[in-house]
C-alpha cells in the first residue's frame, strides 16, 4: 500500500505540472486572443505580427508537459511498466514538479496580460514590433527558470 | 486585475490610429477652402460613400459611428451615462421653450439623445415630468413653472444647466471608474469656471452666481463665485492659485483661448488612458476624443465656410487625444 501510495505523489506531481502550467498558458492565450481579436476585427493585416504575441503564453503549458512527460517517463508509468517507488521519492517528485506547475500558472496569465499590451502597441505602431515583443518575452525568463529547477530536480529524485 | 475589456481596449487601439491628429487637423486648416476641406475629410474616410458632401451631414455621420462601435464593444452602457447628459438636458430646455413660448424649433433637438425632441415635447406638453429620469424631474418642474410664470428664459436655461452639472458630477461620484470620476469633477468645474468668468464680465450678482455654479471637489464655489463677483481680475487671481491656473493664463490671451483652453483641459483629464490595457477607461476616452475631434473638425469647417483666416480658426481649435 505504502510503495503505491509513493507511485500516487510521483503521480500528483507529474498531472500538477501539466494541470496548472497548462492553465496559466490557456489564460494567457485566451487573454491576448481576446486583444489579437480587437486588433484584427479593425485591422486584418496585422493578423500574423499579433499572432505571434497571443501564443507567447503558450510555452508555460509545453513546460509543464516535458516535466510531465519526463516524470512519467522516469516512473515507468509509460512503458506500461510502473516502478517502485517509495513514499519519500513520490513525495521529493512531487515537489520537484511543483516549480513548473505553480510559476507557470502565474507567468501564464502574467505574460498573457502583458501580450495583451503589447499587442496595443502593435495596434498602434506596427513598426514598434520588435519593442513590443520583448516585454511580453521578459515574463519567460521566469517560467524556464522554473522549468529548469523542475526538471534538474525531478531527474536527481527519479528511481534509478 | 480584470481582462474582461481587452477584447475592447485592443480595438480601439486600433481605431485610435484612424483619430485625427494635431499635424491633420493642421492641415485640414491649411485647406484652401470649404470645399477643399471636405474633400479632405472624406479622404481621411469621413462620412460613407453615400454621405452628402456637407458639414453636418459628414460630421452627423461620424457622431453615429462612435456609438456603433460602442455598440458592438457590448460595454454597458451605463458608463456613458455622463456623456450623456449634456444632449438629453438641452433636449429638455428646447422642449420647455417650445411650449412655453409657443415657437416652433424641430432642429434645435438632438435626435440621437435618449429622449428624443418629439417625446420630449409629448412629455413636458402633458407635465408628464414624472416620466423623465429621476435626475431631470424636480429641475423640469421648476424650470417649466418658472418660465411659465416669469417668462425669463435665462433662468429657466439655469435651473436646467445646474441641474445637468449636479447629474453629471452626482453620475462621476456614484460611478466606481476613476476616469468618469475625473472626468466628471473636470467637466464640472471647467463649466463653473466658464460660468463665473461669463458672469464676471457682465456684471451678475452673487445670488445669480450661487444659484447657477455646481459644487465640485477641486474648486470652491463660494471662492469662485465671490471672486467673480468682484470681476474678472480677481476672478484670474482667484484661479491662479488652484489647479486650473491655466485657465486664467488662457482668459489673459482673448476669449476664444479662453473656450480652447476649456476643452483641453477636459482632454488633459482623460490622455492617461492611452497607457491603460484592461480598463474600461481607454473605450471611454476613446467616445470623448471622437466627440472632441468632431467638435474640432465643425469649428475648422465653420470657420472655413464664413471665410476666417488661417490664424484665427487654429487659435479656436481643440487639442486632439492622440
Amino acid at each position: 500500500m505504502l510503495q503505491e501510495l509513493g507511485l500516487v505523489y510521483a503521480l500528483l506531481g507529474a498531472a500538477l505540472s501539466a494541470l496548472l502550467a497548462g492553465c496559466g498558458s490557456a489564460i494567457g492565450v485566451g487573454i491576448a486572443g481576446q486583444a489579437a481579436s480587437g486588433v484584427v476585427t479593425e485591422d486584418p493585416s496585422k493578423f500574423a505580427k499579433v499572432l505571434l504575441l497571443q501564443l507567447l503564453p503558450g510555452t508555460q503549458g509545453i513546460y509543464g508537459l516535458l516535466v510531465g512527460f519526463i516524470t512519467l517517463s522516469g516512473i515507468g508509468v509509460l512503458g506500461g511498466d510502473p516502478k517502485e517507488v517509495t513514499v519519500k521519492t513520490g513525495l521529493l517528485i512531487l515537489a520537484a514538479c511543483l516549480p513548473i506547475g505553480v510559476v507557470g500558472l502565474i507567468s501564464g496569465r502574467a505574460q498573457g496580460q502583458t501580450s495583451a499590451a503589447a499587442i496595443g502597441i502593435v495596434a498602434k505602431k506596427p513598426d514598434q514590433f520588435g519593442k513590443a515583443m520583448l516585454f511580453p518575452a521578459m515574463v519567460e525568463t521566469y517560467a524556464i527558470l522554473a522549468l529548469l529547477i523542475s526538471i534538474l530536480a525531478v531527474t536527481a529524485v527519479l528511481p534509478k | 486585475m480584470s481582462e474582461t475589456y481587452a477584447y475592447a481596449v485592443a480595438r480601439v487601439r486600433a481605431l485610435e490610429v484612424g483619430l485625427l491628429t494635431n499635424a491633420l487637423i493642421d492641415q485640414l486648416i491649411a485647406c484652401r477652402d470649404y470645399p477643399a476641406s471636405i474633400q479632405f475629410l472624406t479622404e481621411k474616410g469621413w462620412g460613407d460613400s453615400d454621405t452628402p458632401l456637407e458639414a453636418e451631414a459628414i460630421l452627423g455621420r461620424e457622431e453615429e459611428k462612435i456609438w456603433e462601435v460602442v455598440k458592438e464593444l457590448a460595454v454597458d452602457k451605463e458608463y456613458f451615462k455622463v456623456l450623456s447628459y449634456p444632449k438629453l438636458f438641452h433636449n429638455l430646455k428646447a422642449a420647455i421653450k417650445e411650449i412655453c413660448t409657443e415657437e416652433k424649433h424641430p432642429h434645435l433637438f438632438y435626435d440621437d439623445a435618449e429622449i428624443p425632441g418629439d417625446t420630449m415635447l409629448e412629455l413636458i406638453r402633458e407635465k408628464e415630468f414624472f416620466k423623465l429620469p429621476a435626475v431631470m424631474q424636480k429641475c423640469a418642474q421648476e424650470a417649466f413653472e418658472t418660465l411659465l410664470h416669469t417668462r425669463d428664459g435665462q433662468l429657466c436655461d439655469i435651473i436646467i444647466d445646474r441641474a445637468a452639472l449636479d447629474a453629471v458630477y452626482e453620475a462621476g461620484k456614484s460611478s466606481n471608474e476613476k476616469i468618469i470620476k475625473d472626468y466628471a469633477e473636470s467637466v464640472v468645474a471647467v463649466a463653473d469656471i466658464r460660468i463665473a468668468v461669463r458672469a464676471a464680465k457682465t456684471g451678475k450678482t452673487l445670488d445669480f452666481l450661487k444659484r447657477a455654479l455646481a459644487p465640485c471637489e477641486s474648486i470652491s464655489v463660494d471662492a469662485l463665485a465671490k471672486a467673480a463677483g468682484s470681476g474678472v481680475d480677481s476672478l484670474r487671481e482667484y484661479l491662479s492659485g488652484t489647479a486650473y491656473a491655466e485657465g486664467a493664463q488662457a482668459l489673459m490671451v482673448s476669449p476664444s483661448a479662453f473656450e480652447r483652453w476649456c476643452d483641453n483641459r477636459v482632454i488633459e483629464t482623460i490622455k492617461p488612458q492611452k497607457y491603460q490595457s484592461f480598463t474600461i477607461g481607454p473605450v471611454i476616452a476613446y467616445v470623448i476624443a471622437r466627440q472632441n475631434e468632431i467638435k474640432t473638425v465643425r469649428i475648422v469647417l465653420s470657420g472655413k465656410q464664413n471665410m476666417l483666416s488661417e490664424e484665427s480658426i487654429r487659435e479656436r481649435v481643440r487639442e486632439m487625444y492622440v
